[in-house]
């Protein structure tokens, strides 16, 4: 007991000092952190309701904020604008009147953590003004309040498919590899079929065995299972290799011996040997699930209106006509791009961190 | 060769049959069918819809549904598509076809920038250039192919030098056979571009990568001693035995396009596989379902089946059992 304590805190250890010397994997660990908090806290961040609708300003382009007025430095302060073209959705600041932009205010309620009602926000404006940050969508939702909200559900989703198709690709590889035979050779070949479809096609026949109107929690928890359905077998082909050359090594030999069951030994101490690469291909496989749920949810298949997902907040992108008069609309993939960017550059670190065979 | 090539042909069989009975099995377990969303509709009568769920074999048990389907396949049969009114052969040839023009134009564009421009970086490592590269194709790894199509459409929309989307323009019948030809290389040149810097990103890290690793190689080095220009150590020497392991890369590479091109086609409105398989999806048509998966995994599995036996003719190493 002892040891396998030791044992996992050096690993983490190892992984901390290694990252530091790996500028960007130490960076983007730090960014997705960040994200982590943000989306966390996306009620305090966000300066609106996420479901609070403008029918007034309606693709609102991101609001300039000013620091500089005619007699000089002011604090940052924004115009009201008002829609000059209601076809073209053109916008044009009123220059009469400043507003602001005020440090905890107080606007509408979020639930702090799910649980605790607090209504103040770290910035916003008198009305009828609106800062809107990065722009408004059609229905005149602010998009940096939505982006936050959204984060919180793209990120649960990828991170929580991402640990439940490890544990099923540790599992059914665990078992593949230890015990061999016809359990092998039915898994792999099943895993073969899966990896023999291509990815996007399985995830829309898979989302077609379902209903498209479901309750926001069912698409939720369908997502999620439906992509650790299509992500264990890659995993699983590997930790199948792992364990084949693992379960020969002696000290399995002796729980062998000792008489421990075959589940303790798989779980005990062959799969433990796996760690190191199971984080790094943790890691690297978490911008796939990113992918998967962003896509499903772009293709209005995923998380479904009202409620925001950083994929369907892109869905109106699909109109040209929207695209060109309101660019800013793309501004949630800038955000998936940027995550997965992270999650590729923390893996390359862990990697030159924890994997001996990648040390130069 | 050819006893290797059918032996790979005779382990497709079981493959195949499992992709069908998944696919099958996907399409049942989906609630209810076409023909249910058509008994909503007040204008077909309830004798229509039962005379249709004859038609098309519906009303037996699902075993037998799935053998004749399975008997259907064998015969290049894949049953009818409930929305377009054709054989679903028919419909996912031609989508096929389309599907495998923007792959190809795309993998050859990517290749032809991929090869180059990886030599070139793995010679001057950590030059700037070599870092701005790598930094370009981390990123082109890390967009979402629909974020980088979307980008495309938003191009085509701005600068308007490139049609936003579908295959031919409205006026493609009365076109001349010669603009015909560049009414067609205009409209797939943008999504095959998105496609193609796509897989251009691993691509190139997978060249240097490999090309690094030769360089490093002792017969490398006895090359260089032996006197030998420096451009013929390269390009005789570094460059066949670099480029071999990318072969098999090329069989992956098609499973990422397919992947990818799915979404490409959707966005820019591309008569393809991916496009015609999420609007039966959306629509429940069962056969045109089973029938495009079963599709691409075809091709995916053909894909890899080309790259083995290409590697083995161009790397005498190999021998293929």
């Amino acid at each position: 007991m002892r040891i396998e304590l030791n044992r996992k805190e050096s690993l983490l250890r190892q992984a901390i000092s290694g990252l530091r010397h790996h500028r960007w994997g130490w960076i983007a660990l730090w960014f997705i952190l960040f994200l982590l908090l943000a989306t966390i806290f996306a009620g305090f961040l966000s300066p609106y309701d996420p479901y609070e609708q403008n029918r007034t300003k309606s693709y609102h382009p991101p609001v300039r904020i000013h620091l500089i007025d005619e007699d000089g430095l002011h604090w940052p302060f924004i115009y009201n604008y008002y829609l000059v073209d209601p076809i073209f959705k053109r916008y044009e600041p009123d220059r009469t009147k400043k507003y602001n932009i005020g440090l905890f205010v107080k606007d509408s309620t979020y639930h702090l953590f799910g649980l605790i009602p607090c209504n103040i926000h770290l910035f916003g404006v008198d009305s009828p003004a609106r800062v809107f940050l990065l722009g408004s969508d059609l229905h005149g939702r602010d998009i940096l309040s939505r982006l936050l909200y959204g984060g919180r559900v793209s990120l649960s989703i990828s991170l929580v498919g991402v640990f439940l198709s490890f544990i099923l690709g540790l599992i059914m590889g665990g078992i593949a590899g230890y015990f061999g035979g016809w359990v092998d050779n039915f898994l792999m070949r099943f895993g073969e079929i899966i990896m023999s479809i291509p990815g996007i096609y399985l995830l829309l026949g898979l989302r077609a065995i379902f209903p498209t109107s479901l309750s926001s929690v069912e698409i939720y928890l369908l997502i999620v299972v439906v992509l650790s359905f299509i992500g264990w077998a890659g995993l699983a082909r590997v930790i199948r290799g792992m364990v084949l050359s693992i379960k020969e090594r002696e000290f399995v030999q002796a729980a062998r011996a000792i008489g421990s069951g075959h589940m303790r030994i798989i779980i005990r101490h062959v799969l433990p040997n796996t760690l190191s690469y199971t984080i790094i291909a943790l890691t690297l496989s978490v911008p796939g699930f990113i992918i998967s749920e962003s896509a499903l949810s772009f293709l209005s298949l995923g998380i479904q209106e009202p409620y925001p997902s950083w994929g369907n907040m892109l869905t109106a992108a699909q109109s040209v006509r929207v695209l060109t008069t309101a660019p800013w609309i793309l501004i949630p993939g800038l955000f998936i791009s940027i995550t997965i960017i992270c999650f590729n550059f923390l893996g390359d670190g862990l990697r030159d961190a924890l994997d001996p065979r990648f040390k130069e | 060769m050819i006893r290797y090539i059918l032996h790979r042909f005779i382990n497709m069989i079981p493959l195949l049959f499992g992709i069908t009975f998944l696919s099958f099995g996907i399409m049942k377990l989906a609630p209810g069918d076409f023909l249910s969303q058509m008994a909503l509709n007040p204008l077909i009568s309830s004798e229509t819809i039962e005379l249709m769920r004859k038609q098309f074999g519906l009303d037996q048990p699902w075993p037998i549904q799935y053998l004749k389907w399975l008997w259907g396949i064998i015969h290049f049969d894949f049953g009818y598509s409930f929305t377009y009114r054709v054989p679903v052969a028919t419909l996912i040839t031609e989508r096929v076809l389309n599907t495998l023009l923007l792959t190809s134009t795309a993998a050859i564009l990517a290749w032809l920038l991929a090869l180059p421009l990886g030599v070139y970086t793995a010679l001057w490592r950590k030059s700037l250039f070599d870092q701005i590269l790598s930094f370009f194709s981390f990123a082109t790894i890390s967009v979402p192919t629909f974020f980088l199509a979307l980008l495309g459409v938003f191009f085509a929309a701005k600068t308007g030098w490139f049609p936003t989307g579908g295959a031919i323009s409205i006026n493609y019948a009365a076109l001349s056979p010669f603009d015909k030809l560049c009414d067609r290389f205009h409209h797939l040149i943008l999504p095959a571009m998105v496609l193609g810097i796509g897989g251009l990103g691993s691509l190139l890290r997978i060249v240097r990568t490999n090309f690094l690793e030769m360089m490093r190689q002792p017969f490398i080095m006895t090359a260089k001693a032996k006197g030998l220009h420096s451009n013929t150590v390269t390009w005789r020497h570094i460059f066949p035995n670099a480029i071999n392991p990318l072969i098999t890369l090329l069989g992956f590479e098609i499973a990422g396009l397919l992947s990818g091109a799915a979404f490409t086609e959707i966005i820019f409105a591309w008569p393809g596989l991916g496009r015609l398989i999420l609007e039966a999806v959306m629509s429940q048509d069962l056969y045109l379902v089973m029938g495009s998966l079963f599709m691409g995994a075809i091709l995916l599995i053909l894909g890899n089946l080309l790259a083995d036996i290409l590697l083995a003719t161009i790397d005498p190493r190999i021998k293929l059992r």
